[in-house]
C-alpha cells in the first residue's frame, strides 16, 4: 500500500514538476505546481507528518497558489516568448545542475543505515499520542520565542505587500524615475483598451 | 501491522525524489523567461527542501525536523506575499513581465 502510494504520487510529483517546466502559460504552470504541491501533501502523510500535510494543502495549495493564480490573471499574463536563456544560464547552469543531482543521488544511493517508511508508522511511538501534540510542546515551550517572532514576520510581510503594491497617489509628485514608470503604465493600459471591453469600462469610470 | 518488508518504502527514495525536483526547480528557474515561472520555480525549490526535511524527521524521529517545515511555510508566504507584491509594481513600471526585458540593474 505504501509503496503503491508512493509510486503513484511521486510520479504526480514529478509528472507536475515537468509540465511546469514544458507549459508556456504562466497558468499551466500554476496549476500544475498546485498538483505538485497536493502529492507532496499526501507524501507527507506517508512519513506521519500529519499537521504538516493539512498546512501544505492549505497554506502552499491554498493561500499561495491562489495569490499566484490571482496575479497571473491579474497581471493578464500572456505566453512567454521562447527565448535560449542567458548564456551563463548555458555554460554554468545546466552543467551545475547535473553535477549537483548526480552529486546528490550518488551521496543518496550511499547513504548507510537509512531507514524505511511504511504506513501508519508516525514520528514517533508514545503510544496516544499524536503528530500535531507532539509538534505544539515543543513549538509551545521551547520554540516559543521564533514562533511569536514568525507572527511579527508576517505582519511585516503584509504591510510591505500593502506598501509595495497599492498605487502611490499622494507620491506622484516624486522622483521623474517613477512619474515615467506610470506614464509608461498607462500608455501601455491605453494601448490594450480597444482590445477588452473592461478596459473601456474602467477608463469611463476613470472619467 | 501485517507490512509485508517489499511494501516498505526506503526512505533514499523519498531523498532522491527531492533531489530530483530541487533540480527540477532550479532548471526552471533558468530556463522559464516569465517572471511568475520563475518565481513558481523558487516554490517548487522550497517544496523539495521542505520533503527532505520531513524525511529526515521521519528517519530520525525528531520533531524539529517538522517544525522547521512548519517556518519554511510561514517564511514561503511571507516570500510569497512580499515577492509578488514587487512583481506587480513591476509591472507597473515596465509593462511586461520577460526577465530578458527587466534588465535596469544588469551591467
Amino acid at each position: 500500500m505504501h509503496l503503491i502510494l508512493f509510486v503513484v504520487f511521486a510520479g504526480f510529483c514529478l509528472a507536475g514538476a515537468i509540465n511546469l517546466l514544458l507549459q508556456s502559460h504562466p497558468i499551466n504552470s500554476a496549476l500544475s505546481l498546485i498538483v505538485v504541491m497536493t502529492s507532496l501533501a499526501v507524501l507527507y502523510l506517508l512519513l506521519g507528518a500529519e499537521f504538516l500535510a493539512a498546512a501544505q494543502v492549505i497554506v502552499y495549495a491554498g493561500a499561495i497558489m491562489v495569490l499566484f493564480t490571482f496575479v497571473v490573471m491579474l497581471l493578464n499574463a500572456d505566453r512567454e516568448e521562447r527565448t535560449l536563456g542567458s548564456r551563463a544560464a548555458r555554460a554554468v547552469g545546466f552543467p551545475a545542475v547535473v553535477a549537483i543531482l548526480a552529486v546528490l543521488a550518488t551521496l543518496i544511493l550511499h547513504l548507510q543505515g537509512v531507514g524505511t517508511a511504511s504506513i501508519g508508522q508516525g514520528l514517533t511511538n508514545v503510544k496516544g499520542s499524536t503528530n500535531i501534540e507532539e509538534l505544539s510542546a515543543v513549538l509551545f515551550t521551547k520554540l516559543l520565542l521564533p514562533f511569536e517572532v514568525t507572527s511579527v514576520l508576517i505582519l511585516i510581510a503584509i504591510l510591505g505587500a500593502v506598501a509595495l503594491a497599492r498605487h502611490g497617489h499622494g507620491e506622484d509628485q516624486g522622483s521623474g524615475v517613477r512619474d515615467q514608470g506610470s506614464a509608461i503604465a498607462f500608455a501601455a493600459s491605453g494601448n490594450r483598451i480597444p482590445e477588452s471591453p473592461q478596459g473601456s469600462e474602467g477608463r469611463q469610470a476613470a472619467k | 501491522m501485517n507490512s509485508i518488508p517489499w511494501q516498505d518504502v526506503p526512505l533514499s527514495w523519498y531523498l532522491l525524489l527531492s533531489a530530483a525536483l530541487f533540480a527540477l526547480g532550479v532548471v526552471g528557474f533558468l530556463i522559464k523567461r516569465n517572471l511568475i515561472t520563475v518565481f513558481m520555480s523558487i516554490e517548487l525549490m522550497l517544496n523539495a527542501v521542505n520533503l527532505s526535511f520531513v524525511t529526515f524527521a521521519h528517519q530520525w524521529g525528531a520533531v524539529k525536523g517538522q517544525i522547521f517545515v512548519f517556518f519554511v511555510m510561514m517564511v514561503a508566504a511571507a516570500e510569497a506575499a512580499v515577492g509578488l507584491a514587487i512583481i506587480i509594481a513591476i509591472f507597473r513600471v515596465r509593462a511586461t513581465l520577460a526577465v530578458d526585458r527587466i534588465d535596469l540593474m544588469k551591467l
